[in-house]
């Protein structure tokens, strides 16, 4: 069984969205990942909130987001258990994010154990 | 203290191919620096790498292979340190060993789902 | 009381605070020691009290006895002598003479202690369990060996490879630092919880025995709370937890012993001090913010003490399970996770849902599916049901599905 991570991308991290839409879009979420929990898949998770996030460049320049060149923002990820990527794609699938139009969720292998060699590219 | 993600990212196409003693070096300054943070009390999860490639879903359940080797800033690990504030989780990802190859961190709050 | 009913009374009451204070003085590696004094003192207490009458006062007695009996252990004793009382002396330099401190204040330490000892991690669950009951609760080997429904051969030898491994591991008999307290008190809220787990879901007959163990982890839980270091919120959530799942216990099996299921129970045998207790340790685990299992499960649990099917009581269930299997992930909180979403969302949902669970060993998972298919698809329903029933073990749970079976039945 690997692992794989499930990154929530939002295309406008500026949009805002009413309480009554927040609320629905937890409970939905809450849902989503309660469903792969129950079925002993679900390693963990985090929201991540868009304010003040900063990012580190070189040199030590500090910028507040948006992030990277790629406009959209990450606004969560959960890990999940699964045998190869088609599975863990499959739990992406509904994942509430991906009715904001224009949202992705990207699934990548999460390499553990290993040490933090930045150039290995299994 | 709250927990902070750091979020690694980079150029992968521009990494150098270094000889077996660089690519070595390199390891040996990125552990040091997990374990400096560890040592400090400060390092929550160590985090992990991911792949190089993967999938992206779209809506309506479009999957496509990641393009991330292409674009120049793509998420190679994560790591999730504690801190007082921002400026806090900031200075620690300013001695990230990414930096000196052209990448960057990105710092963001933790909030449960 | 008569003298028949206060020896084994005072047993249950005192040998496990006298084999605490002397386990404790003596340390680990002599338990049996202690407990053959705790033992050696009732049966003096049962040859003389007959003859002499029972003392004014049975406990002090006891305790006087027992003092009697260590010391002269110890001066009879020389190797005992040698390597304990030496080590016993040091810690207490300018005292001649041992003092064995029965007073309130270190029984309830010596108790808290031990039941860190007993719970430390080289010790199996099952083991922990069979000593908690032995050592902290005074259980006999038979009433253990009844409650968790095996024989006392299997009891005998499962303390003894434990209390073999604790000397081997030579675990102390202290609190645990402050720095450490997160850490050590977890595997003792695990015992604690299953100890009242096997009082509430025992297959055993005897109902006093069932409910003396969950007595008996609530107590100990309980000794926890009182104590400033062990106070934390989660224990709090346990003991409410507890609490909920107790205040059941009348409501729950009908004269025959037959279960009584939760929708079928009549709430006026509810016992309400108990729902109230609950709710007060419950609001007190709300402090800090950390959310255990125990906090999910107790909030869950209050649901359960109102009994109208509301859309909030189940859609708050549901959240409750989606975040306890974040936690920790067991088979049975994914079913009754299931079971819940069914109420709050409907029952093509749940069957989307139940049918990814790959839970196909399970029978609790037929039953589940049983359930769902129920008014949907009777048919697929009473197979389901006749397959769980194939599977199941135990005769209360064979009961359970041959009532659900006729139920569908008789519905059409």
């Amino acid at each position: 069984m690997n692992e794989y991570i499930l990154i929530f991308r939002h295309e406008d991290g500026n949009k805002v969205a009413s309480p009554e839409q927040i609320q629905t879009w937890m409970k939905q979420t809450m849902d989503w990942i309660g469903g792969i929990a129950a079925q002993n898949k679900f390693v963990q998770g985090n929201g991540l909130p868009f304010d003040d996030a900063k990012v580190v460049r070189h040199n030590n320049i500090v910028t507040n987001g948006p992030f990277g060149e790629i406009k959209e923002t990450i606004g969560g990820y959960i890990i999940v258990k699964a045998d190869n990527i088609d599975e863990a794609v499959n739990f992406a699938k509904g994942s509430p994010v991906l009715q904001g139009e224009g949202n992705t969720v990207e699934v990548r292998k999460v390499i553990t154990g290993g040490s933090a060699k930045l150039n290995d590219r299994n | 203290m709250k927990d902070y993600l750091l979020i690694y990212r980079m150029d992968y196409s521009a990494i150098p191919q270094g000889t077996a003693e660089q690519m070595e070096a390199m390891t040996k300054r990125w552990m040091d620096w997990i374990a400096g943070i560890a040592a400090k009390g400060r390092l929550t999860d160590r985090g992990n790498r991911l792949a190089a490639t993967g999938k992206v879903i779209k809506g309506n359940n479009v999957v496509t292979n990641g393009p991330f080797t292409e674009i120049k800033e793509s998420i190679g690990g994560y790591s999730m340190v504690n801190a007082d504030s921002y400026d806090d989780a900031v200075e620690l990802a300013k001695e990230c060993p990414i930096l000196a190859v052209g990448g960057n961190v990105e710092v963001r709050e933790i909030s449960l789902l | 009381m008569e003298q028949q009913e206060l020896i084994p009374h005072l047993f249950r009451t005192e040998y496990r605070k006298i084999t605490a204070v002397l386990c404790k003085l003596f340390g680990i590696a002599h338990i049996e020691v202690a407990e053959d004094i705790a033992g050696e003192t009732f049966l003096s207490a049962l040859e003389t009290w007959p003859y002499r009458g029972i003392p004014e006062n049975p406990t002090a007695w006891l305790y006087s006895v027992a003092k009697n009996k260590a010391k002269n252990h110890i001066n009879r004793s020389h190797i005992f002598a040698e390597k304990i009382v030496k080590e016993v002396q040091s810690a207490t330099p300018l005292s001649e003479e041992i003092v064995i401190d029965l007073s309130e204040k270190n029984i309830t330490d010596s108790q808290l202690q031990m039941l860190f000892a007993i719970c430390h991690p080289a010790i199996s669950a099952e083991a922990q369990i069979g000593l908690a009951l032995r050592i902290l609760c005074g259980f006999g080997i038979d009433e253990i060996a009844n409650a968790l429904l095996t024989n006392k051969e299997t009891i005998s030898k499962r303390l003894l490879r434990a209390k073999e491994k604790l000397r081997q591991e030579k675990v102390k008999i202290e609190y645990p630092g402050p720095a450490e307290i997160n850490d050590r008190i977890e595997p003792v809220l695990t015992t604690l919880y299953l100890l009242f787990n096997e009082g509430y879901y025992s297959e055993s007959n005897d109902t006093v025995l069932r409910e003396d163990l969950c007595l008996e982890a609530m107590r100990l839980t309980h000794l926890l709370i009182e104590n400033e270091l062990t106070n934390q919120p989660k224990v709090n959530a346990l003991l409410s937890l507890m609490c909920f799942q107790s205040s059941r216990f009348a409501a729950r099996k009908n004269e025959n012993g037959d279960i009584i299921l939760y929708e079928d129970q009549n709430e006026s045998l509810w016992n309400r001090d108990l729902i109230d207790r609950g709710v007060y340790f419950l609001n007190l685990s709300a402090k800090g913010t950390e959310i255990s299992k125990y906090h999910l499960e107790a909030s869950i649990a209050w649901w359960h003490t109102i009994k109208e099917d509301t859309n909030e009581k189940w859609e708050s269930i549901l959240q409750l399970f989606n975040h306890l299997l974040q936690i920790e992930y067991s088979p049975v909180a994914a079913l009754n996770r299931t079971y819940a979403l069914s109420k709050a969302i409907g029952k093509e949902a749940a069957i989307a849902e139940a049918e990814k669970l790959q839970l196909e060993h399970n029978h609790f998972y037929f039953t589940l599916l049983g359930e769902l298919y129920k008014d949907i698809d009777n048919h697929k329903a009473k197979q389901y049901l006749q397959k769980a029933l194939s599977m199941a073990k135990t005769q209360t749970d064979k009961q359970i599905i041959k009532k659900k079976i006729e139920a569908l039945i008789n519905y059409h």
